[in-house]
Parts: C-alpha cells; structure tokens; sequence
C-alpha cells in the first residue's frame, strides 16, 4: 500500500493556517472553483455517493445516499445543518478542524450545500468552543468579502448564507433531530423518525445534516477524486451485503493513559494497537493496557486482546462494539477499575438523557443509582443483572427509545460486566462480604432524572 | 420614553443585538436560543424579567422561552454566575487524569459546590461533561480559556491569580 498521506491535517503546523490567505497558498478553494464551474449539482452528489464516503459523526452512513433522499424539484427553501455539537466524550476532532483549518470545513460545506441545493446553513456549534467559533466567523467574513458567500457565488446562480449558532451544553442537541428542535428555538428533544430530516426537517423543509469532518472529507473528494479516496481504508466486505466499506483518511482522538494524547489522521481502519504504539507513544508509565473506548464512550469497550481489531465502520461490531462512533479512543492502563469506569459513564449518561422516553431517563438514572451503590461497597451480585437487564432492553436497537443515546448508553453497560464479569463479581464479594448475596430493598428512585 | 425603557432589564444594545439575528431564520422563534445567549453574556444570568422581555421580542409566550431555557442547564436566573465561571470536566478521559481530583481540590480550596459562586462574585466553579479538550486531561475551561493538563498546582496558581481566598463562601 501506498504510504498514508495526511489531508485533513496537512496544513494545520503552518503559522496562521486558519486564514484565507494561508489556505488559498495551498491550493484552498479550488475544489469550489471545479464544483461550482464545471460540475453540476447531481453530479457533485454522484461522485460523493460514489467516493463511498460514510458521515463522520458517529452513524456512519452514506453521505452521497443521504442527499439523494431530499425530494427532487423541491422549489425550496433547503436547509443544511452542520452538527457541530461535538459532545461525545473522548472527541475533540471536529474542534481541530475548526480551530486550525475553518476554511476547508467552510469550502466543504458550500460545495455540500450547491449539490443538496440548501440555500442556508447553520452550523450549530457547542457552547464550550469559543475558540471555534471565533476561528469560523473569521473565516466566513473572510469568505462574504471575497464573494465565496452570499448572492450569485463565482458569477454563479447559487447563493448561499452560512451562520453560526450556538449551543448551550447539552449532548443531546448533537442528535441529529435533538439539534434540530434546539434550533428551532425549542427543548432539544429528539424527534420520532420518519418523517427523517431530508423529507422534513428544520422548519419543516428538507434538511441534510452532516458533521464537520464529514464536509471536510467532501472538500478533498472533489480535489482528489473517487479513486484516491477509495484508495484509503478498508474495503466493503464481499461477504457482508450491509457493509459499504470504510473509506478515506479518518481523525482518530487518542486520550486517557497514554504518553502522546492527541489527533491524529490515519486511514480508516488503523489499529487500537498501531495508533497507541505508531502516534500515541504507548501507555504511560510504563504500564500496560487493560482496556479501551474504541469511539466515544457511546461504543462500548474493548479489551487488551482486542485492540487488534481494525478501527472501522464494520469490524468493531464483530467484538460486541455499537461501531466506530466518533472515532475516539480512550485508553485505560492495568490500575483502572472497571466499577469506576462504568460509574463514570452512567453518570454521564443519567446527565445528559433529554428524559422524553421513560425506559431511557429511568434506566440511565437507575444505572447510576445502581453503580453508585456498587461503588460504595454496598452492591448485590443480583444488581449486575439489573444492569445488563438496563443495557439490553433501552435503546433505538431493542425498539424502546426515540434516539440513539441510550443505545450509547446500553452499550458500556453491556460489555463491561460481560466482558469484566468476574472483575465486577470480585469487587461485589470483597466490598460487600455480607451482603452481596441479599436482595435488600433499593431506595425509590428520585423522580428528576438530573 | 425614557420610563419606559428604564424598568426594563434588556438595554436597548442587546435588545439591537437580538433583532438583528431575525433575517438569519425564517420565524422568530429561532431566536431564542441566541436571545439567552446574549442577555447572559452580558448579565451572567437570564432573569425571569428577561425571559419574558425575550418572549415580548419574539412573539411568543415567556412560558415557551421559559421551557427551552430551563432544559439547557447552563443559564442561572436568580443571580448572576461569578466573574469567571471556571467549568472542570468529570468525563472519562479526564477522570482517568485525575479530574475527579481536581474538582474536589477547587470546591475544598473555594469552600463552594459546583454551581456556587465566591461572596465577591469573583468565581463560579462548575463540573462539566467532556469539554472536547481530552487530549489536555484533566481540563478546564474558565470564561474563555481553555486550562490544559491541570495538575493541583496550576488550579492553586489559577486561584492565586484570580484573588480568590480559601473558604471564599460565607
Ligand atoms: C445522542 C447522540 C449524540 C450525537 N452527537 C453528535 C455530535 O455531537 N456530532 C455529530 O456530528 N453527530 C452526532 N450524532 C449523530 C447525528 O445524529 C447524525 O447522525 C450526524 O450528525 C449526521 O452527520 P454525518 O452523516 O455527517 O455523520 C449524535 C447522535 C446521537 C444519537
Ligand atoms: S432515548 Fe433518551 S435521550 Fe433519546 S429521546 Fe429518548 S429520553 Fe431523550
Ligand atoms: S473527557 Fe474531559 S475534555 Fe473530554
């Protein structure tokens, strides 16, 4: 294989990489100038749609399908949303993205917008990236002033506005749905699907969202082409009809007990073990691995013996995984307890439930009160069962939830005490030696789930 | 006129500043969100006086700007945050760097809850869920800046520089 060739990142060690004028010098807006002069709207969809390019925000689906599903002829207006919401924890590659090369988001989302015909886009931005957000209006008043933005762009008939919008530190509101209720100036509560956002969206109309590594990505595919980025990643797997490959140059996160924290861009498909050992320097002080999130803490875990398996949109499924999520890897060395991190994700979760659905918002917030119990010593062998029995029935996946997140909460539930039962058995019997047999009564649950 | 406008909580900068954002959405409601944002920035808190000021703007209801409002947990409304409100992460990959700790040290240092601010108004400490900053583990973002790999130390420096006194808190 060719060697790996970063694109993503490949400006961002420049000095002042965030302004026009230092993209332009390589080669920035180009890809806009081809699209927009000597493409059409269908045929840009085409060759993102052949490109393979999955999106980037955590459900892996097909961009170029996406957009073919907004209805045709459709006299307007389209909307696009950029979900830059970033929330999921161990993610921050969108931030890079935005803070070190704004313009190659910009470009990506003015070329997505010409094919899907959207004639506004929002970027809905999380309310903890101040640096983002001023990186971005700088850069989109750098791109009404030269004409990049606004009415008839290059001389063209297609006109665009892009505004920025702010969020206010809720993780739902990086649901796709989430978001665009929150937009609309309402309670981010998620919405039932269908109608899906391409029939209707925000304010009601058509709507295409997609994450800002997503729109990066598209930039590069008009540049290079299909071929090239077909060349990268891992290919669709012959004997797996629903697998439609995983394509392109991906920004993996790399965090937690390791001695080079940070984002890196690898092909899509890279190891657990390659990215700690070949970018993230190894576990810290010497110690070993015991565990990891393979893609936000909505995935699952993987064990030591599993960090072979490729980090992509289909393998991660094979080991008990939800999939690749966001690409973030969190690493937990050989000290970690496995009660102290499953604490930590319930916790998140019972956070940051919208409460819509009662078998999300009285599952995760029985989890944490279930863990907080284990934790204090006072846990029952039985409650690991109540956990799993959480873990199996919330969620889009068993049909009992509105949206994903407690599906991204169901699934480090479930392969922690699956895969680190006995662990979990042990802390029972030695915390609790006198009662981790007993079904004593559980303290009523507290009606507010935050 | 001037008795009319000087009850009001909303100056007539924010309210310029909120009406300038309707062509940016098709219906007024779209606002709101943006509408809170800047009356926050400018008083640290969104009053209920605010929120019905907002609803007057925005033609809605205050109960509709109420419910959107009080689903976001960032906004206070019975007394502005401190000067800096400083968010610590809780999250995994901070935890696994000692965020916990850290939390801890701030409040015992301050004396303050999540959530509390310094009788001088000087400090607003909060946990946060993951701020996207993990490769800094263990974080925190206070007003605007972005704190990287915070051992005790930097938080003592940080509260040292801010004047902020042990047992700050009545
Ligand atoms: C609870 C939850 C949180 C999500 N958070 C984000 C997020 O912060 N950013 C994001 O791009 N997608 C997030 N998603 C996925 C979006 O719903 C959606 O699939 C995505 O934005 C589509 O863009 P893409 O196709 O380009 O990936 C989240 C999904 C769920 C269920
Ligand atoms: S699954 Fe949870 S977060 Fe999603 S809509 Fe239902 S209650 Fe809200
Ligand atoms: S976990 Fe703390 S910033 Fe992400």
């Amino acid at each position: 294989m060719a060697k790996f060739e970063p694109v993503l990142m490949a400006q961002m060690s420049k000095p002042e990489c965030w302004t026009m004028k230092v993209y332009e010098q390589n080669g920035g807006y180009k890809a806009l100038h081809k699209a927009l002069k000597e493409m059409t709207p269908d045929s840009v969809t085409e060759t993102v749609k052949q490109s393979g390019l999955r999106g980037r925000g955590g459900a892996g689906f097909p961009t170029g399908l996406k957009w073919t599903f907004l209805p045709k002829n459709h006299p307007g207006p389209i909307y696009m949303c950029i979900n830059a919401d970033e929330s999921e924890p161990g993610t921050f590659n969108n931030r890079y993205l935005m803070e070190l090369d704004p313009h190659q988001v910009i470009e990506g989302i003015i070329i997505s917008c010409f094919a899907t015909k959207a004639t506004t886009a929002y970027i809905y931005l999380r309310y903890e990236y101040p640096l983002s957000w001023k990186r971005l209006q700088a850069a989109l008043d750098e791109c009404y002033a030269k004409g990049y933005l606004g009415k008839n762009i290059l001389g063209t008939e297609f006109s665009l506005d892009i505004y920025l919008h702010k969020g206010a530190g809720a993780y739902i509101c990086g649901e796709e749905t989430g978001l665009i209720e929150s937009l609309e100036g309402k309670r981010a509560w998620p919405r039932i699907k269908p109608p899906f956002p391409a029939i209707e969206g925000v304010f009601r109309k058509p709507t295409v969202v997609n994450n800002i590594e997503t729109v990066a990505c598209v930039t590069h595919i008009i540049n290079r082409g299909v071929e090239w980025f077909k060349s990268i990643g891992i290919p669709a797997d012959p004997n797996n009809p629903r697998d439609a490959g995983s394509y392109g140059p991906k920004l993996y996160c790399l965090s937690g007990h390791i001695n080079k924290p940070g984002c890196y861009e690898a092909p899509l498909g890279i190891t657990t073990r390659q990215l700690i050992d070949e970018y993230g320097g190894g576990i810290w002080k010497n110690r070993k691995a015991k565990a990891a999130i393979p893609g936000g803490i909505s995935m699952g875990l993987i064990t030591e013996k599993e960090f072979d398996v490729p980090l992509d949109f289909n393998a991660l499924g094979k080991v008990g995984c939800l999939g690749l999520g966001t690409a973030a890897v969190v690493v937990m060395d050989e000290t970690v307890s496995m009660v102290d991190f499953l604490h930590n994700s319930a916790q998140f979760f019972k956070h940051e439930s919208c409460g819509q659905c009662t078998p999300c918002r009285e599952g995760t917030a029985w989890a944490k009160t279930m863990l907080d119990r284990i934790k204090a010593g006072k846990g029952r062998l039985k409650d690991l069962d109540l956990l799993l029995e959480i873990g199996d029935t919330i969620g889009i996946i068993p049909g009992t939830t509105i949206c994903g997140l407690s599906d991204g909460a169901a699934w480090p539930l479930k392969n922690a005490i699956r895969k680190f039962r006995s662990e979990f058995e042990d802390y029972v019997k030695q915390t609790n030696p006198l009662g981790y047999m007993e079904t004593a009564p559980v303290n009523a649950l507290p009606m507010l789930a935050h | 006129m001037a008795a009319a406008t000087e009850n009001k909580v909303l100056t007539p900068e924010m309210v310029k500043a909120i009406t300038d954002l309707f062509p940016r959405y098709p219906n007024k409601r779209a606002v709101t969100l943006p509408a809170i944002h800047i009356v926050n920035d400018a008083l640290r808190y969104v009053p209920m006086r605010a929120v019905v000021e907002i609803a007057q703007l925005l033609e809605l209801k205050p109960a509709e700007v109420q419910d959107t409002l009080s689903f976001y947990g960032i906004f206070k409304q019975d007394a502005p945050h401190g000067q800096t409100r400083a968010w610590i992460c809780r999250s995994v990959s901070c935890m696994l760097r000692g965020g916990y700790e850290l939390l801890d040290h701030m409040c015992e240092k301050t004396g303050l809850h999540p959530g509390e601010c310094t009788s001088d108004g000087k400090l607003t400490v909060e946990y946060a869920e993951c701020l996207g900053a993990c490769e800094y583990a263990p974080c925190m973002l206070a007003n605007e800046t972005l704190h990287t790999d915070v051992s005790i130390e930097k938080a003592d420096k940080f509260l040292k520089d801010l004047g902020v006194t042990a047992n700050a808190k009545h």
